[in-house]
């Protein structure tokens, strides 16, 4: 079977993340990585890969975004995937999440996958629901924050908590699952791993490729605008203490308490 | 194109899911002021009764999609796709939690919606809604606009307070035709409870355990200070998917709401799904090596340290204040 896992490229955790006051979009400068969330679903098709379960003939790390996308999938293919595939153009410039889960779902049409794996969110956008726009797009069934997975017979046996408590769920294949962090512990790169992913195969696509209908991505495709930015209501900033002296942090934690009458 | 359709889920044993029922109020308060009506859809074995009790809510209309399973999204998608169709409604609105992001994220492929998630709150703009979402760890609210109808909203956990104005609705059942994908996806068992049943939400004193903790065992750190304190100890889901802790301890957007007098977090991040959960206690303490970590930004009281130093520490000086 062919799995794709649906990777974005993300600012770094360590940078300061902000909102361009002009473009109203995210301000994308500053150090990127691949989006940490991301890697979990790689690894998810690496252990279907090499579980023995099911017959994985190849992972296909599959992004939309600028030129500087590809270093993204340059780490996929370092955790894994064999080959990876850059939806790219300036037309999707500004797409909201029904354009860019329509963008993806005519981009991994083109690959006919039996599994979409996702990333239960990105670290920057924080929207989890593009697995199930792509889904609905593609018409395979669909399940989020999956922690849980096994596959068997042409179908998954999936856990995940939602609601009431833990739900287990089986679907059909194929299928768009997106997973929780909860599910593995994603593997480091090797050093060879790393040098010889810029050798794998990449291909890269324009809109026009894929088929993606001009109007419904972009800016101008999005649905929805962002109208204003504002800063969050004032809050009186809590205290905080070092721990440089346990016994005097101790101290001063039991005052606080005591303070207010907590203890 | 008029009205708000909010889907009201429901567990199990048939009880409406708070968050729903404070969707429903908020759509109600919305329509008025849009001069239009708020409705409900639910799904499954709902009774007439059950049904038409909503219209307490202030919705008038309940549409109910019996044949249709409550607790996977993509055949809820399809009912809510037809009935805001049939009836030309201009928006859908979901209270927080996990299904509506995924209801909602299938509809605006449907439908070819706008959507927003994680709002907080929903004004009405010359005559339209605008969605207000915190984003980048509440670092900022963007007013979100949808450019064309329907669009679909997506509230964040206790974002919409429940307001029981008295009426019932009418119930309209309708028959909706599932898409053949809808039912490759089906439910083996539905909210298992893992781990034993644990009370926290009538303690005063909640001590909060997180990934911080290290490992499954170091729990007993938490409930030493909790049990010097006279409190119990709650969760995040990290560490309940990991199965350090019962589910039934766990706070936040799947788990429970509290509001205790002091939370004291131990190796919490403060993730948003963990706050929606407790940010109403009445104070806040955290413990977190991490200087950076998110829980420092609405904690009342921060300490930035090892808990594994610190924690021991603070359980005997408690202790030994209570005896002095
Ligand atoms: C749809 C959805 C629903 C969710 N529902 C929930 C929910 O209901 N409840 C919930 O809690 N989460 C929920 N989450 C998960 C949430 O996003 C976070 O992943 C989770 O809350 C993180 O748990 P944590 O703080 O224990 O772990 P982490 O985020 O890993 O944080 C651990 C913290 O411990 C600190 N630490 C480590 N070692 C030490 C030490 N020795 N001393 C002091 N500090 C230390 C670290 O600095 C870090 O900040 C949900 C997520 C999604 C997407
Ligand atoms: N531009 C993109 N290209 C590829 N995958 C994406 C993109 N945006 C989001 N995703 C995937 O969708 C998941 C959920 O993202 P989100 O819904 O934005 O929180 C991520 O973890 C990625 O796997």
């Amino acid at each position: 079977m062919k799995i794709c896992c649906l990777v974005k490229e993300v600012p770094d955790a360590a940078v300061q993340k902000r909102i361009n006051p002009e473009t109203k979009r995210l301000d994308r400068s500053g150090e990127k990585n691949l989006n940490p969330f991301d890697t979990h679903a790689i690894e998810a098709a690496m252990q279907l890969k090499e579980g023995g379960d099911v017959e994985v003939d190849e992972i296909v790390a599959v992004t939309m975004g600028p030129d500087s996308a590809v270093r993204a999938l340059h780490k996929a293919v370092a955790l894994g995937a064999d080959r990876s595939l850059h939806l790219t153009d300036g037309a999707l410039e500004g797409s909201d999440v029904a354009a860019t889960g329509y963008a993806l779902a005519k981009l991994l049409e083109s690959e006919s996958p039996d599994l979409v794996l996702l990333g239960q969110q990105s670290d920057d956008g924080e929207c989890y629901t593009i697995g199930a726009v792509v889904a609905d797009h593609l018409k395979m069934p669909s399940l989020t924050q999956v922690i849980k997975m096994d596959a068997a017979g042409g179908k998954l046996t999936l856990e995940r908590q939602a609601e009431y408590g833990y739900d287990t769920v089986e679907v059909e294949l194929p299928a768009v699952i997106s997973v929780g962090d909860a599910i593995n512990e994603p593997r480091y790169p090797s050093l060879k791993a790393i040098m010889g992913a810029k050798k794998k195969p990449l291909d890269t696509k324009s809109t026009a490729d894929v088929g993606i209908e001009a109007d419904r991505v972009g800016e101008g495709g999005s649905r929805t605008a962002v109208l204003e930015i504002n800063p969050p209501p004032a809050k009186e900033s809590g205290e905080i203490i070092e721990d440089e002296d346990t016994n005097e942090t101790v101290e001063k934690i039991v005052a606080w308490l005591d303070e207010r009458k907590l203890i | 194109m008029a009205g708000i359709l909010v889907y009201t889920l429901h567990n199990d044993e048939g009880k409406f899911n708070n968050n729903s029922l404070g969707a429903l109020s908020e759509a109600s308060k919305l329509a008025a002021e849009l001069g239009t009506e708020a409705s409900a859809l639910v799904v499954g074995d709902v009774a007439d009764d059950a049904a038409a009790s909503l219209g307490a809510y202030g919705v008038k209309t309940v549409y109910r999609a019996k044949d249709v399973p409550e607790g996977l999204a993509q055949p809820i998608v399809d009912a809510m796709a037809k009935v805001m169709t049939d009836n030309e409604i201009s928006y859908a609105l979901f209270g927080g939690g996990l299904l509506g992001f995924e209801i909602g994220a299938g509809l605006t492929a449907r439908l070819n919606a706008g959507v927003t998630m994680e709002v907080t709150a929903v004004k009405v703009q010359d005559g339209k809604l605008v969605a207000e979402r915190p984003v980048l760890q509440d670092s900022a609210i963007v007013d979100v606009g949808y450019v064309s109808e329907p669009g679909i909203i997506i509230g964040r956990l206790n974002a919409f307070d429940l307001n029981e104005t008295g009426g019932t609705a009418t119930v309209e059942d309708v028959a909706v035709e599932l898409s053949e994908f809808s039912s490759k996806a089906k439910m083996v068992t539905r909210g298992e409870q893992r781990g034993e049943d644990v009370n926290i939400e009538d303690a005063d004193v909640l001590v909060g355990g997180g990934r911080g903790l290290g490992k499954a065992e170091n729990f007993e750190l938490a409930e030493q200070l909790a049990e010097s304190m006279g409190g119990a100890v709650a969760a995040t889901r990290a560490v309940v998917d990991a199965g350090w802790y019962p589910y039934a301890a766990q706070i936040g957007q799947t788990g429970k709401t509290v509001a205790p007098k002091v939370y004291l977090a131990l190796g919490i991040s403060g993730a948003i799904q963990h706050k929606v959960g407790m940010q109403n206690s009445e104070a806040i303490v955290a413990i977190n090596k991490d200087q950076n970590a998110p829980i420092f930004e609405f904690c009342d009281l921060g300490v930035v340290g090892d808990l594994h130093k610190i924690v021991p520490k603070l359980t005997e000086a408690i202790k030994a204040k209570k005896a002095g």
